[in-house]
Parts: C-alpha cells; sequence; structure tokens
C-alpha cells in the first residue's frame, strides 16, 4: 500500500494500463507537458510517447469522435473531456456514436473506449464548470458510468473501465483531485456496477457517490453518537447501479436517504427512489428522501456557492427526520 | 494481349458496380413508396462513379466511414448488397440484423465502418481509425466519404485541422453534389469553396470531376498512395450532382430545371460505357453487366420480401454488456 492523491491514483492506473495493454492511448488536450488538468497524465507522454498519449487540438469533437472511430478499429482510447460542461460539446458523438453503434451494427462493433469529465464544484469555478451532469449519461443506453470518490476506487475503477468493452463515462470529482488515501498498485480492477458498503447499520439507508461519499461518511459517524445507525454506500458505478445491495439493505431498514451533488430534480436519486418504491413499497416505513443540489447553475461567490453544498448537518438532519417519520 | 484481356474485365465490373448501385438505389426509392422499406432512404443516383472511384483506390482493410448517402459507398468497398437490401427491409440477414437500416449500414468485414446519420460524424470516426491504424504499426489508411453541405459543421472543421496538425493517414472526400439536404450549398456557405478551406488547413487537396470514373480512379489511386506512403492527410474534392431529391419523397423542386436537365445528362454510367465502347469493348458485354445488374438487384429485392423478421429478442441485445436491458426483454419477450 501506498498514500497518494485521487489524482496521482489514476494516472497510476493508466500507467499501468498501458504498459499491460500497448492498444491502451489517451488523447485530450494539454495531456503531454502540462500532464493534464489536475496532473493526472503527468509523465505520461514522456513514458509512451506522443503517439500514445495525444496533444489535441481544442476540439472536443474530434476527440470523442476520434476516440470512437479508434475504438472500433482495435485500439482501447481514453478521451480526456476535462470537465462534464466541456463534455456536452461532445455529447453528440458519445450519445450518438459511442452508445449506439454496437446496437446500430448489429455487434459488429464494441466501443471500448473511456470518456472522462470531471463533475463537481471546484474553488469557485462557477456555473460552465461546475455541473454534476452525471444522470444525463445514465439515461443513455449504451453508456457505463462510473464515479469513483477515493485514491483506491479511482485507481481500480479507471482500470476496469479502461478495460469494459463499454464506452464508459467516467466521472471524476474536481473537489477530490488532491484528496490523499491508501492505494495498493497491485490491486485487481474493481467489479463495475458493484457498491461499497462503507457503515453497516439497520435504521437508515444512505445511498451516495463522488465526493458526497465523504460528507456522508462524516454524516454516519455523527448519526452514530446519536443513536441512528446508518447503512451508508457508495454506489461507485450509476449504470449499471447496485440494486441488489441497495433493495437489500433497504429491505432491512425500510428508511432510504440519497444525497448526491447534483440537481435533484431529474437527479439519479429519483431513479433510485423509484426503483426502491416500485420494489417495496410496502416495506418502507417513511417516504424516501433525497438530499441534493438546487435547480440553480452553480453561483461563483463562495458564500453563494456553500449555499448548494449538501453538507454533512443536513444529511444527519435528514437521517433523524425519516426516523422520526415512521 | 491477356493484359488487354483483363482490363477489359476490369472496366466491366467496374461498370456492373456502378449500376448495382443505380439498381439498388432506384429499388430502394420504389421500395419506400410501395411502404415496404421505412425510414429515411437517401440515394445516390448520380455519385456512382465517386463511390466505385474512390474504392478502386483503397485497399480492402483501409478503413472506410461514410455518411447518410451511404449505399454506393458501402457496395463500392465491398458490402454484399444482399445483405444491404435485407438491411433496408428490416429483415433478419440484413448488414446489420435489421437494426440499423439505410443511415447504419456497416460492414466491418470489408472496412466500412458504417453509414452515419449525422452529418459530417463520419469524418471524426475516420481521424480515430487512422490514429487506431498508426498506433498498431498498419499501413493501412482511412478514408471518410462526406458532402459539401458537411464542409459548414464544426466536426469537420475540427477534422480538418486535426488531420494536418496531427498527420494522420487520412484522405478525406468531398462529394460535391451542390446540396446541403434540400438547401443550394453556395447558398449557405462562405468563401471561395472546399479546396481553399482544405489549403487554408494546410491540407494538400486535389479537385476532380467526379462523373468521369477513369479521373476519379486516377486521382484516388495516386492520392491513397501518398497518403500510404507520407502517413499524411490528402483532400480529395470530387465535383458531381444528385439526380434526386434530399430523401425518397424529395421531388427536389427547388432546383433550377435547367440546370437539373444539364448536369443529369452528364451520367457518369453512361460516359463511362462510351469509353468503353470507345476503347472497342463490345455492345453486348456493355449491354450484358447492366442487365446482370438489373436482375441482380430484382433477385434482392425478392429475397428481402421473402426474408424473416429479426427475432423478437434482437430488439434488446447488443446494447451493453454492464446493465443491458434484461428486465425490458423479460416483459415483452417472456
Amino acid at each position: 500500500m501506498s498514500e497518494m492523491t485521487y489524482a496521482d491514483a489514476a494516472r497510476l492506473a493508466l500507467q499501468q494500463e498501458m504498459i499491460r495493454d500497448p492498444s491502451v492511448w489517451a488523447l485530450g488536450e494539454d495531456l503531454g507537458p502540462e500532464g493534464g488538468v489536475a496532473g493526472q497524465y503527468r509523465g505520461l507522454q514522456q513514458m509512451f510517447g506522443s503517439r500514445r498519449v495525444v496533444d489535441t487540438p481544442i476540439s472536443e469533437n474530434a476527440i470523442m469522435g476520434a476516440a470512437v472511430g479508434a475504438a472500433i478499429c482495435g485500439t482501447r482510447p481514453v478521451a480526456e473531456l476535462r470537465f462534464a460542461d466541456f463534455a456536452l460539446c461532445a455529447a453528440d458523438e458519445v450519445i450518438n456514436q459511442a452508445a449506439k453503434i454496437r446496437y446500430m451494427f448489429d455487434g459488429q462493433a464494441r466501443v471500448p473506449l473511456v470518456a472522462r469529465m470531471a463533475i463537481g464544484f471546484r474553488t469557485g469555478i462557477a456555473a460552465q464548470h461546475s455541473q454534476s451532469n452525471e444522470a444525463f449519461w445514465v439515461h443513455v443506453p449504451g453508456l457505463v458510468v462510473v464515479a469513483p470518490a477515493t485514491p483506491a476506487d479511482n485507481h481500480a475503477l479507471l482500470k476496469a473501465a479502461i478495460r469494459c468493452d463499454d464506452p464508459v463515462v467516467y466521472m471524476e470529482s474536481k473537489e477530490l483531485w488532491q484528496f490523499r488515501g491508501e492505494v495498493d498498485p497491485d490491486a485487481p480492477p474493481a467489479e463495475l456496477g458493484r457498491a461499497e458498503r462503507l457503515v453497516s447499520g439497520s435504521d437508515v439507508t444512505i445511498v451516495t457517490w463522488s465526493r458526497m461519499r465523504h460528507v456522508c461518511e462524516a454524516a454516519a459517524a455523527t448519526l452514530a453518537g446519536e443513536g441512528v445507525r446508518a447503512d451508508l454506500f457508495d454506489l461507485r458505478t450509476l449504470w449499471p447501479w447496485d440494486q441488489e445491495a441497495v433493495l437489500g439493505s433497504v429491505r432491512r431498514t425500510g428508511r432510504l436517504l440519497v444525497v448526491h451533488e447534483a440537481v435533484r430534480t431529474g437527479g439519479f436519486g429519483a431513479e433510485i427512489v423509484a426503483e426502491v418504491t416500485e420494489a417495496l413499497f410496502a416495506e418502507l416505513k417513511a417516504p424516501p428522501m433525497r438530499l441534493a443540489g438546487p435547480r440553480a447553475p452553480t453561483p461563483f461567490s463562495k458564500p453563494l456557492e456553500d449555499l448548494h453544498r449538501v453538507t454533512e448537518p443536513m444529511v444527519v438532519g435528514a437521517a433523524h427526520e425519516l426516523v422520526r417519520r415512521g | 494481349m491477356g493484359g488487354m484481356v483483363l482490363a477489359v474485365e476490369h472496366a466491366l465490373a467496374r461498370l456492373r458496380r456502378m449500376h448495382v448501385i443505380r439498381f439498388f438505389e432506384e429499388a430502394a426509392a420504389e421500395a419506400w413508396f410501395a411502404g415496404k422499406v421505412r425510414g429515411s432512404v437517401h440515394q445516390s443516383i448520380g455519385q456512382e462513379a465517386v463511390a466505385v472511384g474512390i474504392c478502386e483506390g483503397l485497399r480492402r482493410d483501409d478503413w472506410l466511414a461514410s455518411n447518410h448517402r451511404g449505399h454506393g459507398h458501402a457496395i463500392a468497398k465491398g458490402a454484399d448488397p444482399r445483405a444491404m437490401m435485407l438491411e433496408l427491409y428490416g429483415r433478419r440477414g440484413g448488414t446489420c440484423g435489421g437494426k440499423g437500416g439505410s443511415m447504419h449500414i456497416a460492414d466491418f468485414s470489408v472496412g466500412m465502418l458504417g453509414a452515419n446519420g449525422v452529418v459530417g460524424d463520419g469524418v471524426t470516426l475516420a481521424l480515430g481509425a487512422a490514429h487506431a491504424a498508426v498506433i498498431q504499426g498498419q499501413d493501412r489508411i482511412a478514408a471518410a466519404m462526406f458532402g459539401d453541405g458537411a464542409m459548414n459543421r464544426g466536426p469537420l472543421l475540427e477534422a480538418l485541422n486535426w488531420s494536418a496538425a496531427i498527420a494522420l493517414p487520412i484522405l478525406l472526400v468531398c462529394e460535391d453534389n451542390h446540396y446541403s439536404a434540400t438547401t443550394r450549398t453556395a447558398d449557405v456557405t462562405a468563401g471561395p469553396g472546399p479546396i481553399a478551406r482544405a489549403e487554408a488547413f494546410g491540407l494538400y487537396a486535389e479537385s476532380v470531376d467526379g462523373n468521369d470514373l477513369d479521373a476519379v480512379i486516377e486521382a484516388s489511386t495516386r492520392v491513397a498512395a501518398r497518403v500510404r506512403e507520407t502517413r499524411g492527410p490528402v483532400f480529395l474534392h470530387c465535383r458531381t450532382y444528385r439526380w434526386r431529391g434530399h430523401f425518397a419523397p424529395d421531388k427536389g423542386a427547388y432546383r433550377d430545371p435547367e440546370e437539373h436537365a444539364r448536369l443529369m445528362a452528364n451520367d457518369p454510367i453512361a460516359r463511362y460505357a462510351a469509353v468503353l465502347a470507345a476503347a472497342g469493348v463490345e455492345a453486348g458485354a456493355i449491354a450484358r453487366v447492366e442487365e446482370e445488374a438489373r436482375a441482380e438487384i430484382a433477385a434482392h429485392v425478392a429475397d428481402a420480401e421473402a426474408a424473416p423478421w429479426p427475432e423478437e429478442r434482437e430488439a434488446f441485445t447488443d446494447v451493453q454488456d454492464l446493465g443491458a436491458p434484461d428486465e425490458l426483454a423479460r416483459w415483452v419477450v417472456a
């Protein structure tokens, strides 16, 4: 085990996969000398050359289109789109090409690519650089959607995403780039679609992902001190998501709280609540609850941005409320 | 003498292929009007020499990314017209099992990376195919076929810059039929034309009479070799004309009748037949390939009409490995 940042863990995973498989390569803006927006590609171009770590023009359509073309021609590209907000410039290539090609062509080709697009707040970069739009991508048939929350997961999940034969939308959290944690460099790829249970408890099921994992972990500790035992899950993969784990938990607790940074309306929490309610309506002790962002663009000013954040006290309060209701 | 015979056989095969494309397109439109083929059917009648000529310059293992008007490109690249007709009819045994249709015909076994329903998107896919060839150390090249309308799309302009800036083995073929769907391209396009745009990005560019099969073959063979040797891009502008409207029901009433008649008179198939006749190929042989092509397509149509529908489960297969829609399939196909 060694301690490293979330960004370095992803860099290590990509480096290991590029050594293991010569068909793995990366393309995007500022990958070479700059090493990526958070250093997550640092040193890789020097190591693997400019044909396998390609510095591209600021051309999102071409970055994603080239990734699709290269994926259907026998390689495994990792396309860096920087922020999920910018990935919308290449939404056509992700949705109309990457996600549909295998189906449209009756399985003649797979599209094994990773589209990296970071989500979430980060030090006041405001409305066009902060959006968590994971629900858009989950809606698209054909895509896998991954959102790691720890250095260990950013290592093991990125390995898995690169080896996956489906196109993977890989959403790192910008605010976690410098977050440090233990990573086993020899860890095998994580299983995509498998949640991690962080805390076991029988009072309330809390489901979250990405940066909110850490907020919910702190909340679960506080709740434990206040007599409420949370069953806390980090989904890690949003499509497919671990319904088995979540349904199994809610069956025991009868209470569900979903927490995410993204806008609440049409957010992925709505899907989780709907699935759980359809499956377990009679077993619910209280109406499921969502804690998520307001339906507003992210503001710049710090006090205003803070008002968009779901905080630990909010999670604690919501869990108590669920228990009070039944 | 043997070489001469071989050359005549090749020439007749090319003529036959152009006829196959034209009869295919005519049959597709007829089936659409009869309500037997659904969706959009974009015909390439009048542009057959571009498709056949470009593919004459490519190897079978070279990649070709096409566009929405891609039937001719697929046939020229080597896709099976019978399977393509079944695809248009949405039947089992179609090129894509009936799941793609006219705008999504792909045949990876002959390097055909697919027609494409989004104007210009095939070009960025071809960039990726070229990257793949570079990474895998192959000497194959990628080619992209796109129209004059696509020259106004962002992805294509990005691709022109990218292909030259990163130096990729890609042949960019602008098939200029004068129309962006139903709008005259010249009416919505600034600047002196496709060649100037390509040259502005530093690309080597040529223009060729796209209705002269021999000229297209000469140009495509030469520039494809240049791409293969230099591992850099070439832009080839093929001037041609779309006889029909944008898609089957479009009568093209927006066109100037005089210009239309003049351009229709420049038939690439009749021109090539005349070239062969002038070179001494006997009239019977020239007529025979046309009849063979007509009969071939008629047989494909009959096969397509008799072919079974896809199995129900195909509606749900090949979506993805992880999180595939098993639940939905369980409801519909018990």
